[in-house]
């Protein structure tokens, strides 16, 4: 169970998805136009995530690696088709507020990034913990955007008007433009929280990757181990599992 | 021999131009069109000038203080907001200046690393900034004399246009764009002082007249061309805003080149666009391509042959 909660914090904190590894950066900065719709997207994102990583999981054994980038896509594409039926039938309002953003939730790169890291090299219980705590990361960070954007852009918060008539809306911060600036200030105030924290030296270090570095700052754009990538090196307690499991 | 060589590591030729001396040499010469700007407008384009240059100012200030790196004496956050204060309508509520002021220095230019590092004109990306933002209140264009529509958006209603009034700039626009007469002097005082040369303006506006003339719908119609090119921010854009030395190519055949895109760019935002003016979306996006025009016009260097290879034999 230790387990599952490291990767809560790891997927919430440590790598959260878009402010720490960038990733996914197509809906987060097209969707967060407000607070509720940067919520929905996190949390489809997040259930996409956590059922299409546990089944990579279950069945890493049998997909072959040649194929296994087919493979992942077709299981992910399922999941996201199951979703997008089941928020077209129950929460319209979203659904149409998301739009195509939904379908293209396939193309997620932190879906397919979790599953070639991770999922597909760990067993299944911390692989769903894993999506679970990327995809809380990804809404936490989404809700986040959305809810600047709209406060500064529209001067309501979760769609209630929380700031005086008298506000008048910057309404750059509903258009793209303004996506990117609230991208941008969020991400440097958490590196500045980091950069505090690594002075009083107490570095966040990245599981797995044997790094301490900040991979937005790195000089080795060619780094392979910004994804993780289920040859680089390995905590040694990951292959303790693994082989744990294979003995059973 | 007695005499002493001084040996030291280039440069060895230093020319007497600052970046103060340049600076005020713009302040100068954006002069005339500030005070035909306050004469035309009234006091209040005043108090809108000394709110967004005192904004300006002041963020510059507050960062140098955080920066322990003062640079608020080279007058470029002055030249910033003036130039933003010309660039708004007098009818614009000063709070909104002030963000306008603090965007430019801060955002635009601070957060890339100060002057010289700017990849946009602060003034106008600040300008666009506040378009996007408060669209009513920055084209809410008034004068005493004139309300209402700017000359520009009643020539492409198809409206008749006094070109004479729009020369002398007895009309509707942003406090500094109106006056052709008052630009002209300040841009003639800016190449006098060999500031700034025709090579941008000049291409910018050949290339514009010759867009207006083929796509305007009303052929070299003289005082449609004339109406075209006095009325807007062409002007304004053409001489103080494209050749801001941080954001126009360092290449002599590139500035010609990043010239005849602004007029190409500046007739189709006017021509096609919805909106009647296009001058500083298409300065902002000119910046935004300097250094791809300057990759592509970077002069062959002395022994090598075209495309950078050295020469062998």
């Amino acid at each position: 169970m230790n387990k599952a909660a490291e990767r809560l914090y790891n997927g919430f904190i440590k790598e959260n998805p878009t402010f720490v590894l960038m990733l996914g950066m197509c809906p987060t900065l097209a969707v967060t136009t407000s607070a509720i719709n940067g919520l929905g997207m996190g949390l489809t994102t997040m259930v996409v995530l956590a059922m299409s990583n546990l089944f990579i999981s279950l069945l890493r054994k049998i997909i072959p690696n040649r194929v296994r980038i087919p493979a992942f896509i077709v299981i992910i594409a399922s999941f996201v088709t199951i979703v997008q039926l089941l928020l077209e039938a129950y929460l319209p309002a979203l659904d149409k507020a998301l739009g195509m953003y939904i379908p293209l939730i396939v193309v997620n790169c932190i879906i397919l990034g979790r599953a070639e890291a991770y999922a597909y090299s760990n067993p299944p219980i911390p692989s769903l913990f894993d999506g679970i705590g990327m995809g809380l990361g990804f809404s936490f960070a989404l809700t986040c955007i959305g809810a600047v954007r709209e406060l500064l852009g529209a001067g309501k918060l979760f769609g209630a008007a929380v700031l005086p008539d008298s506000y008048v809306p910057i309404r750059i911060f509903t258009q793209a433009p303004g996506a990117f600036f609230v991208l941008a200030v969020l991400v440097a105030l958490q590196n500045l929280v980091k950069a505090k924290r690594k002075k009083a030296g107490k570095p966040y270090e990245k599981l797995g990757s044997g790094c301490t570095e900040d991979c937005m700052n790195c000089s080795d754009q060619g780094c392979t181990r910004r994804f993780y990538d289920a040859n680089a090196e390995k905590k040694p307690e990951d292959t303790a599992n693994k082989a744990d499991e294979e003995g059973k | 021999m007695s005499e002493l060589f001084k040996v030291s590591s280039n440069p060895h030729i230093r020319s007497k131009v600052t970046t103060n001396g340049i600076m005020l040499a713009v302040i100068v010469a954006l002069m005339p069109a500030t005070g035909f700007g306050i004469y035309n407008f009234g006091p209040r384009a005043l108090a809108v000038i000394l709110v967004t240059v005192g904004s300006t100012v002041l963020t510059e200030f507050l960062f140098g203080l955080y920066k322990k790196k003062m640079t608020i004496t080279d007058l470029s956050a002055v030249v910033t907001g003036l130039l933003l204060a010309l660039n708004l309508p007098v009818t614009i509520p000063l709070w909104m200046a002030a963000l306008g002021g603090v965007f430019a220095i801060l955002v635009v230019k601070m957060l890339f690393g100060g002057l010289g590092q700017n990849f946009m004109n602060p003034a106008l990306a600040a300008r666009c900034f506040l378009l996007i933002s408060f669209p009513t209140a920055m084209t809410a264009f008034e004068c005493d004399a004139y309300t209402g529509a700017t000359p520009l958006a009643a020539l492409k209603a198809g409206d008749q246009v006094n070109v004479m009034d729009m020369v002398i700039g007895r009309t509707a626009g942003t406090i500094g764009e109106t006056s052709v007469i008052a630009l002209i002097i300040g841009a003639c005082i800016l190449i006098l002082l060999g500031v700034i040369d025709l090579r941008i303006p000049g291409s910018y506006i050949v290339t514009f007249v010759l867009f207006i003339g083929l796509f305007g719908g009303r052929g070299f119609d003289p005082a449609y061309v004339a109406a075209q090119l006095s009325g807007g921010g062409l002007m304004l854009g053409a001489f103080f805003m494209a050749t801001d030395y941080v954001t126009r190519p360092i290449t002599v055949k590139g500035q010609y080149l990043f010239g005849i895109f602004l007029g190409l760019m500046t007739g189709i935002f006017r021509i096609f666009g919805p909106g009647a003016e296009g001058v500083s979306y298409a300065i902002i996006l000119g910046n935004l391509l300097v250094p791809l025009i300057e990759k592509v016009t970077k002069p062959t260097a002395f022994g090598y042959e075209k495309g950078g290879r050295h020469h062998e034999k």
